[in-house]
């Protein structure tokens, strides 16, 4: 049972790491496409820019093997925006593996851009309510609540901090900064995705 | 909505966190390690940790405590003080910081922030302002880790704050000079009159000395988070405390 973290060249890879072990769970951080295929699950960090980790997944092939793995998959921050169709940031073409486009925060709506700090999330079904709580989010660009919405937070506007479609789970909160939800969530992913 | 954040400040010099009044008589108050996980058990929302040994001997040190750090706590810190170069930001960044903070190196060289910003994202780039009022009038100082070091710049502070804004930066902390460890309340009318022309988040740094200086600074200003060390590093009150007391006055903390 590995758990690949791919490197995306993003600057939180330890973090998710440490944060992977303290679910006694084995991990590499690779961007070896065989590792990446045979893993148990699959991580994408992703901290950086739409672009920048979109553009190494493509150096390193990867875009295919991540579109079709059948492991559980979760995308943090930026590595959830890319599992998209599209980022308004630098009007990035992301995976198209969940339907929807990432947007900017409007700041005429009174609200600071980015969004730093702890928000409070709702999840909308009763068997994950137990995961309701305050998460760690560091992000200018959101996803707005599309159907396969998981989980909503308020930022001048409701927006999506969970998604899931099949075996990918994407959260915009960083679950490696969130104290003991984020442990609770990544706790989730890895038994009952 | 987001929760307004409490965020210790734990002031380093040769590995050890220190307390100085006014940027001046450096004491010991613990050891990083301890005193991180101590914070961070207590609920505090980040930690910054401001290298006061780097920024003014002009050199980046040695900052293996930084990993060290973040394998201990699982909530974000920033890390200040002697980082000059985007290779500076991406070593400390590397070792697990989640944001670095600069004030002199950005004031002499202000394109350092549209770099980080584009390199590492804004959200990773926090602009550390030093302000003192001179002829009624609040301007940037600068090499502020040491009083012998320390100069006025003549940049005013609201000019300064667009500019950091423009240039991409994710945060800005606003520390008034003369408060700082003087526990008689953050500078509100400096607070405000920055924070108008502020669509960053912005976090006071600077004289809390009790429960009623963040309970004011969060009701009469808008700011995002508030900064504090002394009244931590000895024990008067914890952040649990702390937080408690704004929540009874219906101010959004995470508890």
């Amino acid at each position: 049972m590995t758990v690949a973290i791919v490197d995306c060249g993003g600057a939180n890879l330890r973090s998710v790491q440490r944060a992977v072990e303290l679910q006694n769970m084995k991990s590499i951080i690779t961007n070896d496409k065989a590792k990446v295929s045979s893993a148990s699950y699959v991580i994408l960090p992703g901290v950086g820019s739409a672009n920048s980790v979109m553009q190494s997944l493509k150096s390193n092939n990867l875009l295919d093997t991540v579109k079709h793995l059948t492991s559980p998959v979760l995308g943090i921050c930026i590595g959830m925006h890319v599992l998209f169709d599209q980022s308004e940031e630098n009007n990035t073409e992301c995976m198209g593996i969940i339907s929807g486009n990432i947007k900017k925060f409007n700041p005429e709506l009174n609200i600071k851009v980015p969004q730093m700090g702890w928000n409070k999330v709702t999840f909308l079904q009763e068997q994950v309510k137990k995961l309701d709580d305050y998460y760690y989010f560091a992000n200018s660009y959101y996803s707005q609540i599309y159907n396969h919405t998981l989980a909503t937070a308020e930022y001048g506007q409701p927006f999506a901090a969970t998604i899931q479609n099949n075996n990918f789970l994407g959260c915009q909160f960083h679950p490696e900064k969130s104290s003991h939800a984020g442990k609770r969530f990544l706790n989730y992913f890895f038994n009952e995705i | 909505m987001i929760t307004k954040r409490i965020i210790p400040c734990l002031d380093v010099k040769n590995n050890k966190v220190v307390k100085g009044i006014q940027f001046k008589n450096h004491q010991i108050v613990g050891s990083i390690m301890n005193l991180a996980k101590k914070y961070s058990n207590d609920g505090a929302d980040e930690l910054v940790f401001y290298d006061i040994s780097a920024s003014t001997e002009g050199s980046i040190v040695n900052k293996n405590w930084v990993s060290k750090v973040a394998d201990v706590i699982d909530i974000p810190f920033c890390v200040a003080g002697g980082i000059k170069t985007l290779e500076d930001a991406r070593q400390i960044l590397n070792l697990g910081a989640d944001k670095i903070s600069i004030n002199t190196p950005a004031l002499i060289n202000p394109n350092l922030i549209s770099q980080l910003s584009n390199e590492f994202g804004s959200q990773c780039v926090v602009i550390g302002m030093d302000i003192k009022f001179k002829d009624a009038e609040a301007y940037l100082f600068a090499k502020t880790g040491n009083e012998k070091t320390a100069y006025c710049t003549n940049k005013k502070a609201i000019d300064w704050l667009l500019q950091v804004q423009d240039l991409g930066a994710g945060e800005v902390v606003i520390n008034a000079m003369g408060q700082d460890g003087v526990k008689t309340g953050y500078d509100l009318e400096l607070l405000r009159s920055l924070e108008r022309k502020c669509s960053i988040p912005i976090i006071a740094s600077g004289g809390a000395g009790g429960p009623d200086d963040f309970i004011d600074v969060f009701k009469k200003t808008q700011v995002d988070g508030a900064l504090a060390a002394s009244i931590f590093h000895r024990n008067e009150f914890s952040v649990g405390q702390i937080k408690e007391a704004l929540r009874a006055n219906n101010v959004n903390v995470r508890i």
